[in-house]
């Protein structure tokens, strides 16, 4: 508890990579969440305690893959409503996955824990550079009002530069269902 | 149309085969898909492109070998087959497919043998075990579909009763699949595993599989992420109330909602949901039911009451313990960590919860699972982790009943 200002946390936390259980980084972080104000997200400040993997080699060949398709990428539901993630379509679920991160991070308070629980459609947007642009419509869902978001996200990525989300908002849901 | 298989042993291969995937003209179909160095890759080839393929994997020295030469072929004889066996071969619970998500009432559909729905597999049960199972249909619900708990007893009247449900948010698939599982499991154990054999020699157990079947369909045909049941109430264009907020405790009070529009909508007023007052009525007019287990998804929890209040329950040391080796059970067999405690302590407030209302009404040992995963998946856990969830929480389970049996009341 810091007076006036907020209630900070300090972690510790072990790092776990997604595609090999066995790899894991040790990390500390602080999270500060502001007083009052509920739309600035809270601050956080972190160290990794070792590096993280190399991935260039799986980076190129998805970054060529989507790079070399004569029609751009379009999908709906991934996962499926079995779970299923088509090969191909599994890089694309795991970039709206670090995406959603940060759409996470920005709407988060201490009363919130958000989930990425489906990506509802993605679709490529051309570009003349050498970033790759996907639009997403992902569905965020929120642990403590059991709600299900709907939210719009605009991604840039590429192998060198990361992962940026330029664009984001909330989506009305749709009182029929 | 011929299916080629091919094993890329180098990375160039790999590659190689990776690019056919893109070369849309040829219309691949690929059975398995490129994985990595030396899985198999399985490619049904559309006739014309059978010779340019061919060529083309043979101008870059990749070896292939012709898994299929004719698939019509195989599918004609196939459907002949089935014709045939259709006659000798009855539907049973053996080929019902437990990898599956199945829906409630799938008729027998595509090529596969044991696409039964849930209630055809209850039907099937019944039928093929009249000694141990029966079923009972303890009420309809708001769109007046049957209410069916699945009764397993050796005999006796009245005896002191273990309740399992599953399904009652309808979203959470992995519990209505694992239901169907545990089933099937007591079928299949009740003589050979000592325990279950020794529980059911005092006890019975009742297991509602699909608590929410509204939802359930909803879920099918609509809307993969409802939560709720599909009761229209006074006026709003919302619908549906949460039935783990519209029980008679703490009712109405902090951790529901009052706005019909909400997941956590508690409802006009306790019990107005036809799916929640069918177990109400049957608890009560049961009166001998010693441990109560509502199964949700998803976050890898076993909690007990209560969610309404922070007041601890008088029992809640002996729970705490039960929690904690039933946990220890369930984390044995595949790894799979989950944390205990009560609702309020480890999840969140939540108010008018079923086993809130469960342990009030006497039922001591009343719990609440939370099943896989911690949210890389989700509510979309996919199905080939449907059979091992249900084999760890069973054994979380027969914990759970074996300490109900020593410890009866």
């Amino acid at each position: 508890d810091i007076d006036d200002v907020g209630h900070k946390y300090h972690l510790e936390l072990v790092l776990e990579d997604v595609l090999d259980k066995d790899s894991t980084v040790n990390c500390t972080a602080e999270v500060l969440y502001h007083l009052g104000n509920k739309n600035s997200a809270p601050s956080v400040q972190f160290t990794l305690e070792e590096e993280l993997k190399n991935t260039d080699e799986a980076d190129n060949i998805f970054y060529n893959r989507i790079k070399s398709l004569e029609k751009e990428l379009v999908a709906e539901n991934i996962p499926d409503s079995h779970g299923n993630v088509s090969p191909e379509m599994e890089p694309v679920r795991l970039l709206a996955w670090v995406a959603s991160g940060y759409v996470i991070w920005q709407n988060s308070t201490e009363n919130t824990k958000f989930q990425l629980a489906q990506i509802k459609h993605v679709k490529q947007v051309k570009r003349s550079d050498e970033y790759l642009e996907f639009d997403y419509t992902i569905l965020l869902h929120e642990m403590v009002s059991q709600e299900i978001i709907p939210w719009q996200m605009t991604v840039l990525w590429h192998p060198q530069h990361g992962v940026q989300v330029t664009q984001d908002s909330r989506q009305p849901k749709h009182a029929s269902e | 149309h011929q299916v080629l298989r091919i094993v890329p042993t180098n990375d160039e291969e790999l590659q190689k085969v990776q690019e056919l995937q893109d070369l849309e003209e040829l219309q691949l179909d690929f059975w398995l898909a490129p994985r990595g160095l030396g899985y198999p890759v399985d490619i049904r080839v559309p006739f014309p492109s059978l010779q340019p393929l061919k060529a083309h994997l043979e101008a870059n020295g990749i070896s292939y070998s012709i898994m299929i030469e004719d698939v019509q072929a195989l599918v004609d004889h196939e459907r002949m087959e089935m014709l045939r066996s259709r006659r000798r071969m009855p539907l049973t619970t053996s080929t019902f497919e437990y990898t599956a998500y199945h829906s409630l009432d799938e008729a027998r559909k595509h090529k596969i043998w044991g696409i039964l729905g849930i209630y055809a597999f209850m039907d099937l049960l019944v039928t093929e075990n009249p000694n141990l199972v029966s079923k009972l249909e303890i009420g309809r619900s708001t769109e007046n579909r049957p209410i069916y708990v699945l009764k397993f007893s050796k005999g006796g009247t009245n005896r002191p009763a273990i309740w399992i449900d599953t399904g009652i948010h309808s979203r959470e698939w992995v519990t209505q699949a694992s239901g169907v599982w545990f089933a099937k499991q007591i079928v299949l154990d009740h003589e050979n595993d000592e325990d279950l054999a020794s529980i059911l020699d005092k006890m019975d157990i009742f297991l509602e599989i699909v608590t929410n079947p509204d939802g359930f369909a909803f879920t099918q045909t609509q809307n993969r992420m409802w939560r709720k049941t599909r009761s229209k109430h006074s006026g709003s264009i919302c619908v549906g109330v949460d039935p783990n907020r519209n029980w008679d405790a703490g009712f109405g009070g902090s951790g529901a909602s009052g706005n019909p529009c909400s997941e956590t909508y508690h409802g006009p007023y306790a019990n107005s949901e036809p799916e929640v007052k069918a177990i109400v009525d049957f608890v009560k007019s049961h009166g001998n039911i010693k441990a109560f287990v509502s199964i949700h998804s998803y976050s890898q929890l076993l909690l007990y009451p209560y969610g309404y209040t922070s007041t601890p329950v008088p029992d809640q040391k002996e729970l705490h313990q039960i929690s904690e080796k039933a946990v220890a059970a369930l984390s044995s067999l595949y790894g799979t960590n989950y944390k205990y405690g009560s609702i309020i302590t480890t999840i969140y407030q939540a108010s008018g919860g079923t086993i809130d209302w469960t342990y009030n009404q006497g039922i001591k040992y009343s719990f609440t699972f939370e099943l896989r995963d911690t949210g890389r998946y989700g509510f979309l856990l996919p199905a080939k982790q449907i059979v091992p969830t249900a084999q760890e929480t069973w054994v979380a389970l027969k914990v759970i009943m074996l300490h109900t049996l020593d410890h009866l009341y």
